[in-house]
């Protein structure tokens, strides 16, 4: 019975639909069934899915987006389920993201945490135009292991250095990653980054090489 | 010749992709989306305005409804005709509807080094060798800044290379990377030196600044700000939208061309309820992302279509237009460079977009490459051979030469042939020649442009800037630099 359940869960990440997702995982809380089992048996399978699809060039960018949405609206009802019963989902890292202060450009980054968090990482999006001092806040706050900087704008890009300093005054050891248009691998050498992606995908890559994961 | 302009005049071949029905369509859920969805205008001097001409705003979000009325009776006060200046009024260009004319591209953030053949960050030298290249050239009718001046301080960068295009060229400047309100007070502050006055200045506008919008449906502040004290001090100002199908905009061709023409309108009546009769122009370089990446992809059939969608949405508006050509994502001058550069070249010529933008980049506008420009340049070159189409009159049909001749004779020798021979096109990069010299010497356009941008870098001299206007620019950055040092102590 549980099966028909978890078919479905599969499905609503497959097809992208977050209502259904959340609808899906309030129904196993209701049937008692494990979260995590839920979480594992359910709804990981479909985003694997469609990873493997995307991988193929099969699927497109946004039906993996909108399967990181219904990923995304599961794992919120999970969540308070994991916490009453003393369990955890597994967390392959906490990632603070945002676009640097002076810069409103927002998709690229949006499309970054939607991706992360859809991989298994538990992402604090600071959203657009975030001082520099307010990464290295958060990510003490949350205990981050993962810093991610996006910037459109040449002017702007340079202040993701400061945020490395900023991060390495403080004594923050969060790892920092970068990306945006004008962001090349050999200014994120410069600056002291760890980690530099092209695009979304890449980045999902790149976070989990700075976890140590392959 | 030194200092002619090549440009695209009244072209013989036309094109009807979108009907005036559509047109009006398109027009027409424009209106309707910056009635009631609004557009985002996070500029207070911005908001003041549209308040102050009845528009809803809320000055919490800073979204901007503004009625329909509003907006199409602020685009009937912009020009439809006027012309950029050139610090060489002989190289003045007029937009008139009938030219089109190519500009740098801009602003990347790499060049392939010239003499290295190495990808390296750019600075400001490239800056000022790139405008030399582009004065030389007879195809580059005016100059974007092509590289971020990365050696520079990000605050004053936009000015530096401003300086650097006017020291290296006389031909009319087009800056995409001045958008804050302190570097267009600048800015205007040099061009008015360079003008001689500001009453000159407006009279013959040598600057115009093009700012990008921010899609979709919104914009960022400091372009806006920048382009009021822009257009305040005459000088002519354009939106440009880069939305993209299924990104920052609907996956649908059409409702692309609606997001981005939301964003372009709403901004150009701003400036038009600002200062009625300002200069304006519209600017788009729409594309469609990559659906499987997301990716910017600079190129495809949906890119072509919206470089002569846009050219014929700004003939509707009865405003120029600047439009995003050349754009190609290849990462090497080669077949995909030179195939999306000459049908998106080829399609905004047709429908006589005025200003193209631009040769030399490659990967999306982001690596300058010398051998790029040139060969663009040559595409423009071609595009512009076809569309001034085939002449018949009673002297090229030439029925005297053809009696003359006969059959089975030929024509080489022949007077008339001789008189025209130099009507036709000769590549400079095209390979022509017999198959055993290119197995002997194993070469190519790329090497050809190569070796003829090293000889434009190292021998070209412009037209030097009066050493007072040179020494006042300096002056104008200097004191850019102490204010803001100023600041910060």
């Amino acid at each position: 019975m549980s099966q028909e359940l978890f078919d479905a869960m599969r499905q609503s990440v497959i097809e992208g639909d977050p209502d259904l997702a959340a609808t899906l995982a309030r129904k196993a809380i209701e049937q008692e069934i494990d979260p995590l089992v839920a979480l594992n048996e359910g709804f990981v399978p479909g985003i694997n899915y469609v990873g493997e699809q995307f991988g193929l060039g099969e699927m497109f960018l946004p039906e993996l987006v909108v399967a990181g949405e219904a990923m995304k609206a599961a794992v919120a009802v999970l969540e308070p389920e994991f916490a009453r019963r003393g369990t955890a989902r597994q967390i392959l890292g906490k990632v603070v993201i945002g676009t640097i202060e002076g810069d409103i450009h927002e998709i690229g980054k949006t499309l970054v945490a939607t991706m992360l968090s859809a991989s298994g990482f538990q992402v604090y999006d600071l959203g657009v135009d975030v001082p520099v001092m307010k990464f290295v806040e958060k990510a003490r706050e949350v205990n981050a292991d993962i810093i991610a900087i996006s910037a459109l704008l040449t002017t702007t890009m340079v202040r993701q250095k400061d945020v490395v300093g900023a991060l390495h005054d403080s004594n923050v050891t969060a790892k920092v990653m970068v990306g945006g248009a004008p962001v090349t691998r050999s200014w994120a050498q410069e600056i002291g980054a760890h980690g530099y992606s092209e695009d979304a995908v890449g980045a999902v890559a790149v976070a989990r090489h700075l976890m140590g994961l392959a | 010749m030194a200092g002619v302009i090549r440009a695209v005049e009244n072209p013989k071949l036309s094109l009807n992709c979108l009907s005036p029905d559509e047109i009006r369509q398109i027009h027409q859920a424009t209106l309707e989306v910056i009635e009631t969805v609004g557009v985002r205008f996070p500029s207070k001097r911005a908001q003041e305005i549209w308040a102050a001409h009845g528009a809803q705003v809320d000055f919490t979000t800073g979204i901007v409804k503004a009625p329909a009325h509003l907006i199409e009776a602020a685009l009937r006060q912009a020009p439809p005709v006027y012309t950029l200046a050139a610090r060489n009024p002989q190289q003045d260009l007029p937009l008139d509807g009938k030219h089109v004319w190519v500009g740098t591209d801009g602003c990347g953030v790499e060049i392939i080094d010239l003499y290295s053949g190495e990808r390296r960050r750019s600075r400001l030298q490239d800056v000022e060798e790139i405008a030399r290249v582009a004065d030389a050239l007879e195809a580059v009718a005016f100059h974007w800044v092509a590289l971020s001046a990365q050696d520079k301080p990000a605050h004053t960068r936009g000015l530096h290379e401003l300086a650097a295009v006017w020291r290296n060229s006389t031909k009319h400047v087009q800056t995409e990377s001045i958008y804050n309100a302190r570097e267009a007070r600048a800015a205007v502050e040099m061009a008015t030196v360079v003008a001689g006055s500001r009453e000159a200045l407006r009279r013959r506008p040598v600057l115009s600044l093009m700012q990008c919008t921010a899609p979709p449906l919104a914009h960022d502040g400091g372009s806006l700000d920048a382009a009021l004290i822009g257009a305040e001090a005459g000088l002519p100002v354009g939106f440009m939208t880069m939305s993209a199908c299924l990104t920052t905009g609907p996956a649908t061709l059409a409702g692309n061309l609606v997001v981005g023409n939301a964003e372009v309108i709403s901004a150009t009546a701003l400036i038009q309820l600002a200062f009625p009769g300002a200069p304006v122009f519209y600017a788009a370089a729409q594309t469609a992302s990559d659906p499987r990446s997301g990716a910017y992809t600079g190129g495809g059939p949906e890119d072509f279509l919206f470089g002569a969608a846009g050219g014929l949405l700004a003939d509707f508006y009865n405003i120029p237009i600047s439009m995003g050509a050349f754009a190609t994502g290849a990462k090497q001058p080669d077949w995909q460079a030179g195939l999306e550069n000459t049908f998106s070249t080829l399609m905004a010529s047709i429908v006589v977009c005025d200003m193209l933008l631009g040769v030399g980049f490659l990967h999306g506008s982001r690596i300058w490459s010398y051998e790029q420009m040139l060969m663009d340049c040559e595409i423009y070159e071609i595009v512009r051979r076809v569309l001034a189409g085939i002449e018949v009159n009673r002297e090229t049909l030439a029925l005297d030469v053809i009696r003359a001749v006969g059959p089975g004779g030929n024509f080489l020798t022949h007077k008339h042939t001789r008189a025209h021979m130099r009507e036709l096109f000769v590549p400079q990069y095209l390979d022509r020649r017999p198959y055993n010299v290119w197995e002997e010497k194993r070469d190519g356009p790329r090497d050809w442009a190569r070796a003829r941008a090293r000889k434009l870098v190292e021998t070209h001299c412009p037209n030097p800037l009066d050493p007072a206007v040179a020494r006042e620019l300096e002056r104008i950055i200097a004191s850019e630099e102490a204010e803001k040092a100023t600041h910060e102590a």
